[in-house]
């Protein structure tokens, strides 16, 4: 840029459209102020920008919900049979198991292929961290929410072929034994999730609560 | 700097840094403006905040009119920062309303309107009209008692119109009462206006940026030496005035929000029973005291979008060569009477009807549309002609 040979000490333009700086002019306080400003302006920006995004968080259903319970009637499932409920907007599997069943379950060699057979990782109430992932061993409670990408698994009945059941996952594969257990040559990485029971009697029981570990909180388990 | 952006890889293939120095940064602006030019940046900062606080709104808003009323208060009571989000909303109205107000009345007083600046006055004319349309369109969204109430006064004052009001009126309830096909309608209405009015905006940005701003003198500047660059001398100014107006805009939704909404508007709509007073929103009440004052319906509704369509022919209806009030002494005074008519016919539209608010609303409207259709044509010929040759001679600008 061509310096004129007196600038002038008015800013303006000079004629080649470019600014004039004044080179005696001390630009240390300036910079500091223009840095503040533009700081403070984007601290502003965020915090405006907080209750926004804040916003889109929603309402969660269970602020809103009379109640967070549904009671069961499963006096005319057979075993072998399940039935869907819905709790909290998640599809619930409702089985009644068959003797075969309960008995692959705890057949020896049966754990081998599976990803968390002793049902270490939290999936499950403390009531149903057992053999059977459920309250009672002839009733099974789980939320048919495929652990991989969240479908809902098809139910297998026993069969000729196989005796005892289980689920699979129409997506992408994954197969789940007849207590919601992950197989682990399929893309599923947790069992399938167990909400609080609570048997009632013996033909009915309450999903939402939990009797053997009260404090249980669905949303604390590891994957839904 | 500036020659790295004008031979870089992008800025050859799309100079938009360069043209955005150019236009907002270099700018060059008459160095005496005062701060009623700094309500542009005002309207802007007002508009950005209704645009997005109305984005989050339309989320978790539902235009059914069982729905409406409902997904309202859950907005307000449910929703995380719900109730922020639609204070902004609602204080940002009255903060746009008022600051494009008092930016209509500097353009009035310092002749902005005139040559060779028609197109920026008509651009943001429009945007009033948009404006206005959006404002209406949106009241309705909560489907409370005032906003079923005034959307239907409003389509009815429609149908008064000759040939056009009934095909009008149709075209907006889509069915034979206010309903749930209206209030689809204006949901929609009220969204898209929103977007065209960000479009005229550039459009009336643009025109100023050909013609440069008018200023307070009314002369436009001569040497560079009466110029200043936009940044940092504007922006510095406009920051420290939007400073003020966020404060306001704050103070407003935070500790008066009572004074921003009616009462009956908290009531959901109800077909059978009409609110024992109408009240329109305060930006609106001048427009509705001068439909009051005219007991005719079709002549109420024509003086009443009159006394705003009035406006598109300031420059041609004011014949004075000089342009600012600053010169014009008597102008001056007659303009002041325009300003007290509005805000007469303001305080008027927001009072029940007496007998004494009718006549003042009446008088009001009469001088309203004096001044434009006979002082600002006539005032030229008996103004001091010195007056414009004394200024030219005296203003270094």
């Amino acid at each position: 840029m061509q310096e004129p040979e007196n600038p002038p000490i008015s800013v303006g333009k000079d004629t080649t459209g470019d600014r004039i700086i004044d080179d005696d002019i001390d630009t240390k306080r300036r910079d500091v102020l223009t840095k503040l400003t533009f700081g403070a302006g984007c601290a502003g920006v965020c915090a405006l920008a907080y209750p926004f995004l804040d916003s889109l968080n929603g309402t969660r259903a269970s602020a809103f919900d009379e109640s967070d319970v549904v009671d069961v009637d499963i006096s005319m499932l057979r075993p072998g049979q399940q039935k869907v409920v819905q709790w909290r907007n998640w599809p619930v599997f409702v089985q009644r198991r068959t003797p075969e069943a309960l008995a692959s379950l705890q057949a020896p060699g049966a754990d081998r292929d599976l990803r968390d057979p002793a049902s270490r990782v939290l999936q499950q109430p403390r009531d149903a961290t057992n053999w059977h992932r459920s309250v009672v061993p002839e009733i099974g409670v789980y939320i048919g929410i495929c652990t991989h990408l969240g479908c809902v698994p098809n139910y297998n009945a026993p069969s000729a072929t196989d005796l005892a059941g289980g689920y699979v996952c129409p997506c992408h594969g994954s197969h789940f034994d007849i207590a919601g257990r992950a197989f682990s040559d399929a893309p599923a990485p947790y069992n399938l999730p167990v909400p609080p029971v609570t048997m009632l009697s013996a033909n009915t029981l309450r999903i939402g609560l939990s009797k053997g570990d009260p404090t249980f909180d669905i949303n604390d388990i590891q994957q839904i | 700097m500036s020659n790295r952006s004008q031979t870089g890889w992008l800025a050859s293939r799309f100079p938009i840094a360069a043209s955005f120095r150019r236009q907002y940064l270099d700018f060059a602006m008459p160095r005496n403006l005062n701060y009623l030019w700094n309500f542009g940046a005002f309207l802007t900062i007002a508009l950005v905040f209704l645009v997005v606080s109305g984005i989050f709104l339309a989320i978790n808003y539902t235009p059914t009119i069982t729905s409406a009323f409902s997904s309202v208060e859950k907005i307000d009571r449910a929703i995380a920062s719900g109730w922020f989000i639609r204070s902004l909303h609602i204080g940002g109205v009255s903060m746009l309303f008022a600051a494009l107000y008092i930016h209509i009345a500097r353009s009035l007083y310092y002749g902005s309107y005139k040559a060779p600046r028609e197109l920026v006055w008509i651009t943001g004319l429009c945007l009033l009209i948009l404006v206005m349309l959006a404002a209406f369109a949106g009241y309705i969204l909560p489907w409370g008692q005032m906003s079923f109430w005034g959307a239907t006064v409003v389509i009815n004052a429609l149908k008064a119109l000759p040939l056009v009001g009934t095909p009008l009126s149709n075209w907006l309830l889509g069915d034979s009462s206010l309903g749930d096909v209206a209030l689809h309608r204006f949901f929609i209405l009220h969204f898209v206006t929103a977007f065209a009015i960000i479009g005229i905006v550039t459009l009336h940005v643009a025109t100023l940026h050909v013609v440069g701003p008018n200023n307070p003198a009314g002369i436009e500047p001569r040497r560079p030496e009466a110029t200043l660059p936009f940044h940092p001398y504007y922006t510095t100014k406009d920051g420290l005035g939007l400073c003020l107006f966020l404060m306001i805009y704050a103070g407003l939704i935070f500790f008066l929000p009572d004074i921003l909404t009616l009462a009956s508007n908290y009531v959901e709509a109800n077909p059978l029973v009409t609110p024992r007073d109408i009240m329109p929103e305060w930006y609106f009440s001048p427009f509705y005291a001068i439909l009051r004052a005219v007991p005719s319906k079709l002549g109420g509704l024509l003086l009443a979008s009159g006394s705003v369509l009035l406006l598109f022919f300031t420059p041609w209806l004011d014949r004075s060569p000089i342009r600012s009030a600053r010169h014009r002494p008597r102008m001056r005074w007659a303009l002041r009477g325009a300003f007290l008519a509005f805000i007469l016919l303001g305080l008027a539209g927001s009072r029940p009807l007496t007998e004494g608010w009718l006549w003042i609303s009446r008088a009001a409207t009469i001088y309203w549309y004096a001044y434009f259709l006979l002082v600002l044509p006539l005032l030229p010929r008996i103004e001091n002609p010195n007056a414009m040759s004394s200024i030219q001679d005296t203003h270094c600008l």
